[in-house]
């Protein structure tokens, strides 16, 4: 007997560890969506998945949901001016970053528009920006405008020297990577989609009616499949009998600066990509430190999210010159995120009715913004491919804790601190976390498995002294919470 | 927004040995409403968590109190005086020169003092704040969360550990870990290693690897290694599960760059005079904040010593300005105090503390402002990274107070 939306929404199904029952779903011969892949594309499929009627399952390899590149990249959130005119990509990103602008003031996922500055530093750049404000205008944004090197001085005081001008993309804007997969992915659970955690797909047989995903933990039947499995969607597919692209990743490093440092920066800024290749940003980022990076790397490890000491040095050295004094503060962590590319400057979307198969891959490097359209369309394409979706219902509200700098936090907050003094007990000092977040989070609807997730769904442990006062205190509620 | 504003002869932020011993001193000299707010459920600072012994006098290491004892000591002094300790209350920010918002269970406060004073201490860097390379798995500690994690909580930490460091601070970590049934496999150091040390510690059996960097760390699921290279170019990955970076300390100083007081560009603490004022007017430092860093005996010694600087700034409201700065020329660090006062006032012990970057061997130090030499002086013993070595005051007199910076050089 199918369950009620109701019953669903009231027990989240999310499951992390034990075989899955032989015959998963249970009571039902199969589900009728599954999506590989719980990354930010993943979650706000799953997510879209759960308006509809269906049995869905989100599947993911990692403890977590979002611990991916969903979980490493820039934090920003494109308007799609510097797309490629006409692609999928440029249609999805504009689309999403005005879906998921609305979505984020709805569910507290914090996001400030501080506008970006592709910054000229030759004469070479400066002669580029008329021909990218002209794309933008091709991709359908109007807002851009060329600032003179006195106007961008007066906006920056803190670049360094030899800056020619710039081209201001004022929507530009940057957003919690964190907290977007955790809201949708929490709706998604919510609204009846059982999550499974710790399940890599690892075979799968494709059948007339369904196809037997083989996992790290038992067998699991699906109508339907979705590859959102982002470096790994090409052996996804491989294994759906299909060869269409082979993802490499591209390592980007980023260097994450103090928020001593946010007072150094008012917008993004953006290098001109020119033949000469192209530079490294600084950006302002929701939590209150700077970025500096990414590098491009062109790898074959999909693993290889370590950093180097060499983009380390290159880094600071493009650093140095657009913002000198950036690099007399503390550094408080720095990472890498791999890019899924595929050889092909736009998405790789493709639906299979015939074999009940999407493939959502080749999300490279605008996969944040754009998640929310990109869902609907993988639904569309989806419902036309032989599965009735019925009509959509209205999902249950979701409100995310207010990770953002620029929006009050419980620190701050007198009357929650006097209705629950939790609030008003800091754990984590930097970044000035209470115990009530941390018990919230804890025994949140999609809780975290490992300090790391705890982290993220908190800023725990994530300010400059990287657990010097806090990391054992941490550890001890995350491990309190488990026991 | 409710913010329940009170006001406060004296505010000292941070409850450890300087903060501690602040208060003691100005409530037992009568500077009326003395107040230390500290962020952490017990006050004590750093000391509440290093269990070995060696706490007291004036460098680190040696004999002395353990930590704990030591902390409870520095409390019990302060609340024997009179001064008012308040625990589980975090400085947020400032609300005006001498007004900061605080965030505790009890809710949101606004304080109003006459005079603050910061004692926020110092932290070990953390190994991405070091740039190592490398992946970023579970198994990597400063010295501070060690021995919380085992001193604090009892946390499981792993078997085989790898020491970055051969100072002081190393050392308690490596006893750290083997308290917690680690095996120390190496210390690993930049610099020579410090032979002398390692003698006179019989406790020690890790092979002290000088002269070699971290050139990154391995593992995904869990620390497996730290690939480090000899300056000879050798390299080696040294297999562990858990590494531990001791020392490099930076001063606790969000507040006081909130609060817009100059930093001292060697020391990155607030500038300050002999008499622990900074650029701030009413708003001076003790501890490790000014310098990372010293032993917590310094630092409690620190704090006593502010009270009469205080107590005169309470009665007069003079604060002075355009003081000569004191800065040093490599290879030698940093210098601390690193302003010069108006009034004559001496450092601690009427001695400026001093580090380098590299081993001298009695080195020649000259003091000199504007071309003019003030004092010279050849230190007997040999200095060495990351331990302290001071340098008599007695020229402070001779300084041109509206003449330009004081520097301090090797022959
Ligand atoms: C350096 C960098 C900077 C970026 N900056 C931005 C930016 O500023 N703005 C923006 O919009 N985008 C940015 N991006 C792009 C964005 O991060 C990605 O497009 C997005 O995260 C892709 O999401 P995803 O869900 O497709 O992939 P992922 O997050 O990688 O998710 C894929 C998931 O699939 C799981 N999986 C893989 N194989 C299996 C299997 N066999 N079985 C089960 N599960 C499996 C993985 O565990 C993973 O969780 C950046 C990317 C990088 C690398
Ligand atoms: C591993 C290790 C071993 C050591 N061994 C020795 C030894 O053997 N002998 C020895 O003499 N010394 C030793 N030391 C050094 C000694 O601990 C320090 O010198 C001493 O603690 C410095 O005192 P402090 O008051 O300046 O700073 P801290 O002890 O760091 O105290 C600063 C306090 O300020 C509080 N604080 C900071 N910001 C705020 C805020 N915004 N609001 C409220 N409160 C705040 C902090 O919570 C902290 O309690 C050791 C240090 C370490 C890390």
């Amino acid at each position: 007997m199918p369950e009620t939306y109701e019953s669903r929404a009231m027990n989240p199904t999310i499951t992390t560890s034990g075989a899955l029952t032989a015959d998963e779903p249970p009571g039902a011969p199969a589900y009728d969506v599954t999506v590989v892949g719980a990354g930010v594309v993943g979650t706000a499929i799953a997510r879209e998945l759960a308006r509809y009627r269906l049995r869905t399952a989100l599947l993911d390899a990692s403890d977590d949901i979002g611990n991916g590149t969903s979980k490493a990249n820039t934090a920003i959130l494109h308007t799609g001016f510097d797309a490629v005119p006409g692609s999928l990509e440029a249609r999805l990103v504009r689309e999403g970053q005005r879906e998921l602008r609305a979505y984020a003031a709805e569910t507290g996922i914090p996001v400030e528009r501080v506008g970006a500055l592709l910054v000229a530093w030759d004469e070479e750049q400066l002669a580029a920006l008329p021909a990218l404000s002209a794309k933008a205008e091709r991709n359908e944004y109007h807002a851009a405008r060329l600032l003179d090197a006195d106007e961008l001085r007066a906006r920056e005081p803190r670049l360094g020297p030899g800056a020619l001008g710039a081209l201001e993309i004022p929507d530009e804007s940057i957003i919690c990577p964190w907290t977007t997969p955790l809201a949708y992915a929490t709706q998604a659970v919510r609204a009846g989609v059982h999550l499974h955690l710790n399940c890599r797909v690892r075979h799968i047989d494709s059948g007339d009616d369904v196809h037997t995903l083989t996992t790290t933990r038992g067998t699991l039947h699906t109508r339907h499949l979705i590859n959102a499995a982002g470096l790994y969607a090409d052996e996804i597919d491989r294994e759906l009998g299909h060869d269409d692209f082979t993802v490499t990743p591209r390592r980007g490093q980023l260097i994450v600066f103090d928020k001593l440092a946010r007072d150094l920066v008012n917008h993004i800024l953006l290098p001109v990509p020119t033949a000469a290749g192209k530079g490294v940003l600084v950006a302002p980022t929701v939590f209150g430190n700077v970025l500096l990076g990414p590098t491009a790397e062109d790898l074959d490890d999909k693993t290889a999210t370590g950093s180097t000491a060499d983009a380390i040095a290159l880094l600071r050295e493009k650093g140095r010159r657009i913002l000198p004094e950036l690099l007399d503060e503390e550094v408080t962590a720095v990472y890498a995120g791999l890019r899924a590319a595929t050889g092909q400057e736009d998405y790789r979307i493709r639906s299979r009715p015939d074999r009940r198969t999407i493939t959502v891959g080749g999300i490279r490097s605008t996969g944040l913004t754009a998640s929310m359209a990109i869902a609907t369309h993988v639904t569309e394409l989806l419902g036309e491919s032989g599965l009735a979706l019925g009509t959509p219902s209205e999902l249950p509200p979701v409100t995310l804790p207010n990770l953002g700098e620029a929006f009050p936090r419980p620190y701050q907050d007198a009357g929650l601190i006097a209705a629950d003094p939790a609030y008003g007990t800091l754990v984590c000092h930097c970044e000035r976390v209470s115990a009530g977040e941390i018990r919230d989070a804890l025994a949140g609807p999609v809780p975290p498995h490992s300090p790391d997730g705890l982290r993220r769904r908190t800023r725990a442990g994530n300010g400059r002294c990287q657990g010097f006062y806090c990391g054992a205190a941490v550890r001890a509620l995350f491990e309190e919470a488990r026991s | 927004m409710t913010r329940r504003e009170r006001t406060v002869d004296v505010l000292i932020v941070g409850g450890g040995p300087a903060g501690l011993g602040a208060g003691a001193e100005l409530a037992a000299s009568g500077a009326g409403r003395v107040e230390i707010l500290e962020r952490e459920q017990t006050a004590g600072g750093i000391p509440r968590h290093c269990h070995h012994g060696g706490f007291g006098g004036r460098t680190i290491g040696g004999a002395g109190t353990t930590g704990p004892a030591y902390a409870r000591g520095c409390v019990a002094a302060a609340l024997r005086a009179g001064a008012t300790l308040r625990t589980g209350v975090t400085v947020t920010g400032w609300a005006g020169p001498l007004t900061v918002d605080t965030t505790a269970p009890t809710g949101l406060e606004r304080i109003t003092a006459r005079a603050v004073v910061l004692a926020t201490g110092a932290r070990e860097r953390s190994r991405s704040a070091r740039l190592v390379p490398g992946s970023r798995p579970p198994g990597v500690y400063t010295t501070g969360e060690l021995q919380q994690a085992v001193h604090l909580y009892r946390q499981r930490i792993g078997s085989r550990a790898v020491v970055i460091g051969d100072e002081p601070i190393s050392h308690a970590a490596a006893d750290t870990l083997r308290v917690a049934g680690l095996e120390v496999v190496a210390m690993v150091t930049d610099r020579a290693p410090a032979r002398l040390a390692v003698l006179t510690r019989g406790g020690d059996r890790a092979p002290v690897l000088g002269r070699t960097t971290v050139t990154a760390l391995t593992g995904r699921e869990r620390l497996t290694g730290v690939s480090v290279r000899h300056h000879d170019g050798r390299t080696a990955t040294l297999r562990c599960d858990t590494v531990v970076f001791t020392g490099d300390w930076i001063p606790e100083h969000e507040l006081a760059r909130r609060a817009g007081v100059a930093l001292d560009p060697g020391t990155r603490g607030p500038a300050h005079d002999a008499a622990h004022r900074t650029s701030g007017a009413g708003v001076f430092a003790v501890g490790n904040l000014l310098h990372g860093v010293e032993s917590a005996g310094f630092a409690l010694a620190e704090g006593r010593a502010v009270a009469a600087p205080v107590l005169r700034h309470l009665a007069t409201g003079e604060w002075p300005t355009g003081r000569p700065s004191v800065a040093v020329d490599p290879p030698l660090r940093w210098i601390a105090p690193n302003l010069v006062g108006p009034d004559g006032e001496l450092p601690l012990d009427g001695r400026f503390t001093l580090r380098t970057t590299r081993r001298l061997a009695s080195p020649l130090l000259v003091v000199r402002q504007d071309g003019r030499e003030l004092h010279r002086q050849r230190l007997l013993l040999p200095v060495v990274p990351d331990r302290p070595f001071r340098l008599r005051a007695g020229w402070l007199d001779r300084v041109d107070p509206y003449g330009g910076p004081v520097r301090i050089s090797v022959c």
